[in-house]
């Protein structure tokens, strides 16, 4: 062809950052073309993680959902407490740091919604192509948007767990019940000395408990969002999974629906996370919340692989 | 170097890509040229390993992109849309993409400033106007400093001073010793940056020439002439063995000479003349009659408005296989 391949030297590449040393001696390498004088890494997940960090610090949705789901979390929580509080001694049937789960039971679909953001906003604007030509490992990706995301994500809730725990046992801990005051089956046993207080399980539930499980249904929604590729889509998806089965229980009337409507019950999200704080929807007042974040974690899991076959497979 | 070959991509009936096999070298640009919908973006984004082929495949300097270690290093590349989460700031933008490849930080700010957005860093691109889009597109191509660059039309929305812009970088680039790739429906574009061509029409491949060769071989040279008394010219220049061919406007046309051979003549007789100029078949139609048949949306206007060539839809029977002798296959026979 008439064409020929340049033969010379390249000048300088375009920029010359200031305080960069200078390039290296051109060295062609093999095929002809141009070398760059930029070091070159071999890319690992830790740059991919790195890149997911900046990515999801730097958008405003972030800080928008944690945010309202930290506001929700304590200010409920404080309300509850405030409310509880004026009750004063009496008929006790919840646990100490109970007051807590009505906060982040709305708190749970900010952190759903931004699990599921995360990866939708790619999609919507077009970013995922850029996202995926700098990276063509697509499971890496995947994998750093979900750890990124979900350590996020398990941190902040179990910062404002705690913060709401602490209100509730400061404010609402130390009540006296006396032996003839009646007390709830909940709580028999968490009377020591005649107080009320809160054992080292009940702290643990209701904030590393309480934490994981909102943090691990924020993954489930990524996984959701990274198969459905759709914002309002998969949030919807997302929503219907949390809050109908309870709904639908209700529906379920007469003897030969009783099988259904406490599987319902039993295994709906939200009561994953009421049993945490030991107060349970369905009739088994002791259970632990632990069993249910044990399934919940197993079907996030399947979740995530199941987006990450997808993803390697699908165009963009 | 970028190497295609029997790249075919299918959208369920549809071949919006159809066997293409050439490869793109490096120092020079290549125009990669095709009417709406011939599958420009589709082979590029093939090319990215955004979307898998149906068959065939691409080689990125010798590997597989996906086997790529540090792809922006090899490649960057300016997608079609806007391919930019409009509310994360240009500066954080071109971060997250330097950290993913391990690329140092400073080089963001040398990108920036490369393209002119350095004032807007810290801007999101929501508010971008569409040059501006294109600019920080072209800033996250460069940002790996890479051997290959490719660029899904740059100059969309540009105004003439970014076209201008675009143009130079490309050629710089190229002058580099880069592999630069670029696609364009605008010949006219291409024809002062490229100085490879690749054109393909409804995925497949019509030419694959040196931009000079495709200027010898298309660029017909004649000479306009206007009088009150064609008929008269005509035959006086018949005489002298020169052949006028009238056009629809009322002018004559004639090949192959020169415009002084015709005044000339043209005084001998005594013939009034309106006009006599040169004139040069424009390369935008050359690119016409090679895409004529392969076009997919036509405008529907009256006849007289088509680019020579077989008309369309006539030339191709619905559904029929496609004709053997296209325009186009001379240029890779005559190579
Ligand atoms: N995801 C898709 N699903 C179905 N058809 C598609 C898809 N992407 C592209 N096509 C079709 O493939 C053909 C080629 O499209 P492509 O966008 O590659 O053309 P193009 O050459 O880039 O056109 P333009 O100059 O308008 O940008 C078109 O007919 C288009 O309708
Ligand atoms: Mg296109």
């Amino acid at each position: 062809m008439s064409t020929p391949y340049a033969q010379q030297p390249p000048p300088s590449p375009v920029p010359t950052p200031p305080g960069h040393a200078p390039h290296p001696p051109y060295t062609a390498p093999p095929g002809g073309g141009y070398s760059s004088p930029i070091p070159v890494t071999r890319a690992h997940l830790g740059h991919a993680l790195a890149s997911e960090w900046t990515k999801i610090r730097s958008v405003r949705s972030t800080v928008w959902t944690l945010g309202i789901m930290f506001m929700l979390v304590v200010g409920i929580g404080l309300l509850t407490a405030v409310g509880l509080d004026s009750e004063g001694d009496g008929y006790i049937d919840m646990p100490l740091l109970a007051g807590g789960l009505f906060g982040l039971m709305l708190g749970q679909i900010c952190v759903i919604t931004l699990g599921v953001l995360v990866i939708t906003s790619e999609y919507g604007t077009g970013m995922i192509r850029t996202t995926l030509t700098a990276c063509p490992r697509r499971g890496r990706v995947l994998a750093a948007k979900a750890l990124v995301f979900f350590l996020l994500a398990f941190v902040t809730t179990t910062l404002a767990c705690t913060l709401t725990a602490m209100i509730q046992s400061s404010m609402l801990g130390g009540r006296t019940v006396s032996p003839e005051d009646p007390v709830g089956e909940a709580v028999r046993d968490s009377i020591r000395n005649g107080e009320l207080i809160a054992t080292s399980d009940e702290w643990l539930d209701a904030t590393v408990g309480a934490g994981l499980y909102v943090a691990l249904l924020g993954l489930l929604s990524l996984a959701v969002g990274a198969m459905l590729r759709h914002s309002a889509g998969a949030i919807t998806t997302m929503m219907g999974a949390v809050l109908l089965p309870p709904i639908l229980s209700a529906f379920m009337i007469g003897e030969s629906l009783e099988g259904v409507r406490d599987a319902l019950l039993d295994y709906s999200p939200l009561n994953g996370l009421a049993t945490l704080y030991g107060v349970p929807m369905s009739d088994e007042v002791n259970a632990s919340g632990w069993p249910l974040l044990g399934v919940l974690a197993v079907i996030t899991a399947v979740a995530v692989g199941a987006a990450a076959a997808l993803i390697n497979t699908r165009d963009v | 170097m970028i190497e295609l070959e029997g790249l075919t991509k299918r959208y369920g009936e549809k071949t919006a890509v159809d066997r293409l096999t050439f490869s793109v070298r490096p120092g020079v640009v290549t125009g990669f040229l095709g009417p709406n919908g011939a599958g420009k973006s589709t082979t590029m984004r093939m090319m990215l390993g955004l979307d898998s082929p149906t068959s065939g495949h691409v080689r990125i300097d010798g590997k597989r992109y996906d086997q790529l270690q540090e792809p922006l290093n090899h490649i960057g590349a300016l997608l079609e849309a806007k391919s930019v989460h409009g509310g994360r700031t240009a500066y954080n933008h071109l971060l997250c993409l330097a950290q993913s490849n391990g690329i140092p930080d400073r080089r963001v700010d040398a990108v920036l400033d490369m393209v002119g957005l350095a004032s807007v860093a810290k801007k999101r691109p929501k508010g971008f106007s569409l040059g501006m889009g294109q600019r920080l597109g072209i800033a996250a191509a460069l940002l790996g400093d890479p051997r290959i660059v490719m660029f899904d039309e740059p100059v969309n929305g540009l105004d003439p001073e970014g076209i201008h812009w675009v143009r130079n970088l490309m050629q710089q680039l190229a002058a580099e010793g880069r592999t630069v790739f670029v696609s364009s429906h605008l010949m006219s574009e291409m024809s002062v940056t490229a100085e490879h061509l690749v054109v393909i029409g409804q995925g497949r491949l019509m030419a694959d020439t040196s931009m000079a060769d495709f200027i010898a071989e298309n660029s017909r040279t004649y000479v306009r002439v206007r009088t009150p008394e064609p008929e008269r010219l005509r035959d006086a220049l018949h005489a002298t063995g020169v052949n006028a061919v009238a056009a629809d406007d009322g002018s004559l046309e004639v090949d192959g000479q020169p415009a002084a051979r015709i005044g000339d003549v043209a005084a001998q007789h005594r013939v009034v003349l309106h006009e006599l100029s040169p004139q040069n078949a424009s390369l935008e139609e050359a690119f016409m009659r090679l895409t004529a048949e392969s076009v997919e949306y036509h405008a529907h206007t009256a006849a007289q408005g088509q680019p020579p060539g077989p008309a369309p839809g006539q030339s191709q029977p619905p559904g029929g296989d496609r004709p053997t002798q296209q325009w186009g296959t001379g240029w890779k026979e005559g190579r």
